[in-house]
């Protein structure tokens, strides 16, 4: 299985050593033809602002768009995917939303979908789903704030689990590229 | 169970600045060019290293208003630099809740001795390191950023060369050490055992790398990023060269694309000048930033 991280700028190493560990071959993103033959792909945590740019400098959008497979998006790949950027899931992202650095955070987090004891998810300068359409599962939250939320093939989580080493969160991604789930 | 400036989370704020690139800027105008040029952070100083150089006299943390007004003006995460061994400029940016304090070299040293305490901060801390030992006694005391410090507001890319070969090199030989050998190592480095121990068994530093001092083309970021650097720091080589914005963009390009000649080329096309540059080799003992810290 051949997964994609965008390695345009962010936590894109983190993601590939996660991806590898569960035995995926993994190719890092930086140009259109990058996206040729990939099963899934990731949209790591970054800084947001310098990911559209990047998206936009190496026209990536449209082809991000036209992605058919499963698409995992963490922290700033939450708010790429949101409705005012890649507009693929139908969901608001607050960005910094939980506040500068110093709000900074991780917390035993339950996720539906994720059998055995909560998550350790690691929130950094995070954003939050601050609204969302029907057809949107949203799958945690935090303090009563949408944090992790599925739609269809496309998950988008606030917090950052290539960080830690539980690797649950990516191995339901794996299982959605697979096709063994759906 | 809810904790926060836990190490991870820390540190985990540089690992999402990766492949990016933080840029000095003076005032919030310089921070928007900045971040719609495609910069991950901000680093808000009141000079930037080659006006520092040029004007000489103490250079100090900068105005809480300055840093303010530049907090307000972008949304990347907003850096600012306190004095080596100033525990009161740290507490200040902290209050400030600057998202990154930088203990650093640039600015005159408040203490020839100690480095501040860095594990008593709940805002992460980004430290400069001319070789190994030295960013593994900055880790030791709580960094959660290295940065190979180069020698800032040259322009002048040798001793960023030379302090990124060391740290690497030192990594590399490190690994060829069996763990009778590491003791005796982390002595001759001057360095925690358990970080020189995680160091060669993990084949790297346990914190993110970056590379910083004398960056002023898109060549010298992408020769940066070959050499091993995780993300680059570009000083007074953006807005002290003739088109800022144009050049911003073309260094953010060379670090994404830093292994692809053809676009490392393509983002050097008709820059106009750079900086004003400095050889280092002509600067004496006494203007060498790089050798503030230890």
């Amino acid at each position: 299985m051949l997964v994609g991280v965008l390695a345009l700028q962010g936590g894109f190493a983190a993601h590939g050593r996660m991806l590898r560990a569960l035995g995926a071959d993994v190719r890092e993103v930086r140009v259109g033809a990058d996206l040729d033959g990939l099963d899934g792909l990731v949209i790591p945590g970054g800084e947001s602002t310098t990911m559209s740019l990047g998206i936009e400098r190496e026209r990536l959008a449209e082809l991000l768009r036209a992605f058919a497979g499963p698409i995992l998006g963490t922290c700033a790949g939450l708010i790429v995917l949101d409705r005012a950027h890649l507009g693929l899931m139908d969901i608001e992202a607050r960005r910094n939303a939980f506040g500068r650095q110093v709000r900074s955070f991780e917390a035993d987090l339950e996720v539906a979908g994720i059998d055995g004891p909560p998550l350790r998810a690691v929130f950094i300068r995070a954003p939050w789903i601050a609204s969302h359409g029907d057809g949107v599962e949203i799958l945690a939250s935090v303090d009563g704030h949408a944090v992790a939320a599925r739609q269809g093939r496309l998950l988008a989580v606030a917090f950052h689990p290539e960080l830690g080493t539980d690797a649950r969160l990516h191995e339901l991604f794996l299982a959605s590229c697979d096709g063994t789930t759906d | 169970m809810r904790d926060e400036s836990t190490f991870r989370v820390k540190a985990g704020l540089a690992e999402m600045l990766k492949g990016g690139v933080i840029m000095d800027v003076v005032d919030d105008e310089q921070a928007r060019i900045a971040e719609a040029a495609g910069a991950t952070a901000v680093m808000a100083l009141e000079r930037v290293p080659a006006d520092i150089r040029r004007d000489g006299g103490v250079a100090r943390m900068s105005d809480p208003l300055m840093i303010q007004s530049i907090q307000a003006a972008v949304t990347i995460p907003v850096m600012a630099k306190a004095r080596i061994g100033h525990i009161a400029e740290a507490q200040v940016l902290e209050a400030l809740e600057v998202d990154y304090i930088d203990e650093s070299e640039v600015l005159t040293p408040a203490d020839e001795h100690n480095h501040i305490d860095k594990w008593a901060f709940s805002i992460p801390f980004v430290c400069g390191a001319t070789n190994l030992g030295e960013a593994l006694r900055r880790i030791g005391e709580g960094a959660a950023m290295i940065r190979s410090k180069g020698e800032a507001g040259t322009g002048d890319i040798v001793e960023a060369v030379r302090h990124m070969r060391a740290i690497r090199s030192e990594i590399r030989r490190l690994g060829t050490l069996d763990d009778t050998e590491l003791p005796s190592a982390a002595k001759e480095l001057g360095a925690p055992l358990h970080l020189v121990r995680g160091v060669a068994h993990e084949g790297g530093l346990p914190v993110v790398l970056f590379c910083a001092g004398g960056i002023a083309t898109p060549a010298d970021a992408s020769l940066m990023m070959q050499l091993g650097a995780e993300g680059l720091f570009v000083g007074s080589g953006i807005f002290k060269s003739s088109d800022p914005e144009r050049r911003a963009r073309a260094i953010v390009e060379a670090t994404t694309h830093f292994a692809d000649p053809f676009r490392v080329a393509r983002a050097s096309e008709g820059l106009g000048p750079a900086m004003d540059s400095l050889e280092s080799r002509g600067l004496g003992d006494d203007q060498l930033l790089a050798q503030r810290g230890w």
